[in-house]
């Protein structure tokens, strides 16, 4: 007898008037726990897959830059920022960025970030440094490849952005990402002059801007500048810059 | 915030620009006097939902949120757009009974359209927008109050013009729908101009 | 035609879920640049929708009226949910593009559309076939635009170039405002103009009575 009642029981729930508040309330509750259930376990089942591509994507791209320039695969260093020297753990703490030292619309930074080299026995050859900060209505995340000189492009581009389609977004392209090769990040007196204008560019400096996304470039402007600079991998770059001159 | 106003009124336009809400925006243009209610209604809950939903985010849903609870591994993010249409389910129910109230000739005339506004996809897509553009609360605000009366002078407009389209000769297969369609693509097109602005 | 023949086809042309019943406009306009967007968001769709008929139509006897709406839509949202997951774990580079435009699912009018319509009152066989046919009407909608934008706007095709671009030496200009919103109004007017010329019985009657003096 034991064994037919949840049967019946259930049966019974069943047979209830669907307007009764017993119904209603256990039709809710049932479909509440089938729904949570089934969404759960999906998410926590495909999180593992889910960050590994979203990891894969960041290196896949890094590699694909490397790769586009005839290089190998470099060696990974982690570099505290605010002395540019390396370390060995990162602690996962950050940095809230005051407005006025936040240009890359970022309102913190990580304390200890990793950074790519390519040496040649030893001496630097290219250093690629992971950049992002806020374009026109996302955040845009791409690498920034410096050669020996620590001022001169070698490439830059963006894997990560949710801007414009057609205009903004084109910072993912090939065609524009090639105007950026060549070009200096400082001038001769040490001051950070990179900037991606509107209309066509001139000189060492400047960067064409792709028309009607002039809030995506001065976004990539800014970017660059927050991580060329005193917040960014500047100190990084001054410790590198006074050892390759010893 | 100025910048963000106005962007969401006109040029990040959720239904000129990113076609939200185009079920019942063609449906209930076809006169002013239901659109004007519908827009207005539309303007009050986006600009309850965004900022609610933005509190849920952040303390509730987000990586990281549940770190005043100790659980700040948590990631519940997944959760948002069950959580969002709840909220929105709720302002939506409120609102009708408080129109049907105070306001009983717009709860009438709105009729099946009120409800309908839970599912429409501009109330949930501001607040989706919301959650990836990772805006703070006071700019929740902002971009509410501005996406829906964005969304509302798109549907005062478009109403105003098919009045008066009504009255002209239009092809027998574009009668309707299809001289919507080509008349909000203009509209769409007057709206994308002020992307042009510059502010500072 | 048999009864269950009519219920899968119908909706593809005769009564187009998005032409003829003005649903799930919202994403039919938004995912369409490209052609692989529109196919797996049509894909998509055809999963939730489907699904979401047959689950509600299991269930359809036993849902209290008073949180029918609210049940519609949870199933719906999981689903949803379901769908979403997926994609970000085995398509990750199409839900970037596809961005909030899969969670808009839930709202889509389409899917709530025919569980109120027709998932509440039929049973799960039909129900499913409702859903998969009602997927393919859309489907055919967006696969239209998106082929067109795509073609029209850059030349290409799934990202295989057919009409080569002018910047790649070729001789095709790109129609640059086929990436922009206002093309997908025009488009979609145009085939709603198409589809009703070739099934005249779906224009509409000017709303005063006349027919306008342009005498077909």
């Amino acid at each position: 007898m034991a064994s037919l009642n949840p049967l019946a029981w259930w049966r019974g729930f069943l047979r209830l008037p669907n307007d009764s508040p017993a119904k209603t309330a256990g039709v809710a509750l049932l479909v509440a726990l089938a729904c949570s259930l089934v969404v759960s376990v999906t998410a926590v089942t495909l999180r593992p897959l889910q960050n590994a591509n979203r990891l894969a994507e960041s290196s896949a791209q890094l590699l694909e830059m490397l790769e586009a320039m005839g290089e190998g695969i470099p060696d990974t260093h982690m570099v505290e920022l605010a002395t540019g020297a390396y370390v060995n753990r990162d602690p996962g703490t950050t940095t809230e960025l005051p407005a006025e030292r936040d240009r890359a619309g970022l309102g913190s930074r990580e304390d200890v970030a990793t950074v790519y080299e390519l040496r040649d026995a030893g001496k630097l050859r290219l250093v690629i440094l992971p950049v992002r900060g806020a374009g026109y209505q996302s955040i845009l995340k791409g690498y920034l490849a410096l050669k020996a000189d620590l001022n001169t492009v070698a490439a830059l581009i963006f894997y990560e952005q949710d801007e414009t389609p057609g205009m903004g977004a084109r910072i993912e392209e090939d065609a524009w990402q090639a105007l950026w090769p060549g070009k200096q990040v400082a001038d001769a007196g040490g001051v950070i002059r990179i900037e991606v204008v509107k209309g066509a560019g001139a000189g060492l400096h400047e960067v064409d801007g792709i028309s009607g996304a002039t809030r995506t470039g001065n976004g990539v402007s800014r970017l660059l500048r927050f991580w060329l600079g005193p917040d960014g991998y500047g100190p990084y770059l001054d410790r590198l810059k006074t050892e390759s001159s010893q | 915030m100025t910048e963000l106003l106005l962007r969401a009124i006109f040029t990040d336009n959720l239904a000129l620009a990113y076609f939200l809400g185009m079920c019942t925006f063609l449906a209930v243009s076809r006169r002013l006097e239901t659109a004007f209610g519908l827009g207005l209604a539309m303007i009050v809950v986006e600009t309850v939902t965004v900022p609610v939903n933005n509190l849920l985010f952040t303390w509730l849903l987000g990586p990281g949120a549940l770190a005043w609870l100790g659980l700040g591994d948590m990631d519940l993010s997944f959760l948002v757009l069950i959580a969002s249409i709840g909220v929105i389910a709720a302002t939506v129910q409120i609102l009708e009974m408080v129109l049907d109230r105070h306001v009983p000739w717009l709860y009438r005339s709105l009729g099946i359209y009120l409800p309908l506004i839970t599912v429409n996809c501009a109330i949930l897509g501001a607040s989706l927008f919301m959650v990836e553009r990772r805006y703070d609360f006071s700019e929740s605000i902002v971009y509410g109050f501005g996406s829906g009366l964005g969304w509302a002078l798109a549907i005062w407009a478009l109403a105003a013009l098919r009045e008066r389209i009504d009255e002209s000769r239009v092809p027998k297969g574009l009668r309707g729908l299809g001289i919507a369609f080509i008349l909000t693509g203009f509209m769409s097109m007057g709206f994308a101009v002020f992307g042009g602005l510059q502010f500072g | 035609m048999s009864d269950r023949n009519r219920t899968l086809i119908d909706p593809i042309l005769v009564s187009n879920p998005v032409t003829l019943q003005v649903l799930g406009i919202c994403s039919a306009l938004a995912v369409t640049t490209s052609l692989s967007t529109a196919l797996v968001m049509s894909a998509a769709l055809i999963v939730v929708l489907t699904l979401s008929n047959g689950i509600i139509s299991l269930i359809r006897n036993h849902i209290p009226r008073s949180i029918r709406l609210i049940v519609q839509i949870t199933i719906i949202a999981s689903l949803v949910i379901v769908v979403d997951q997926l994609l970000q774990a085995y398509m990750f580079d199409m839900s970037k593009r596809l961005s909030v435009f899969v969670g808009l699912i839930v709202t889509n009018c389409i899917v709530l559309g025919r569980a109120e319509g027709f998932a509440m009152k039929n049973p799960p066989g039909a129900s499913l076939l409702d859903g998969i046919g009602n997927g393919l009407g859309y489907a055919l909608i967006l696969v239209a635009m998106g082929t067109l934008r795509e073609l029209l706007g850059a030349g290409t095709l799934m990202g295989h170039t057919i009409l080569p671009a002018v910047a790649d030496g070729g001789w095709f200009t790109p129609l640059g405002l086929m990436a922009l919103p206002p093309s997908a109004f025009f488009l979609l007017g145009l085939l709603v103009w198409a589809i009703r010329m070739i099934r005249p019985e779906q224009a509409e009657t000017a709303p005063n009575g006349k027919i306008g003096e342009e005498g077909e």
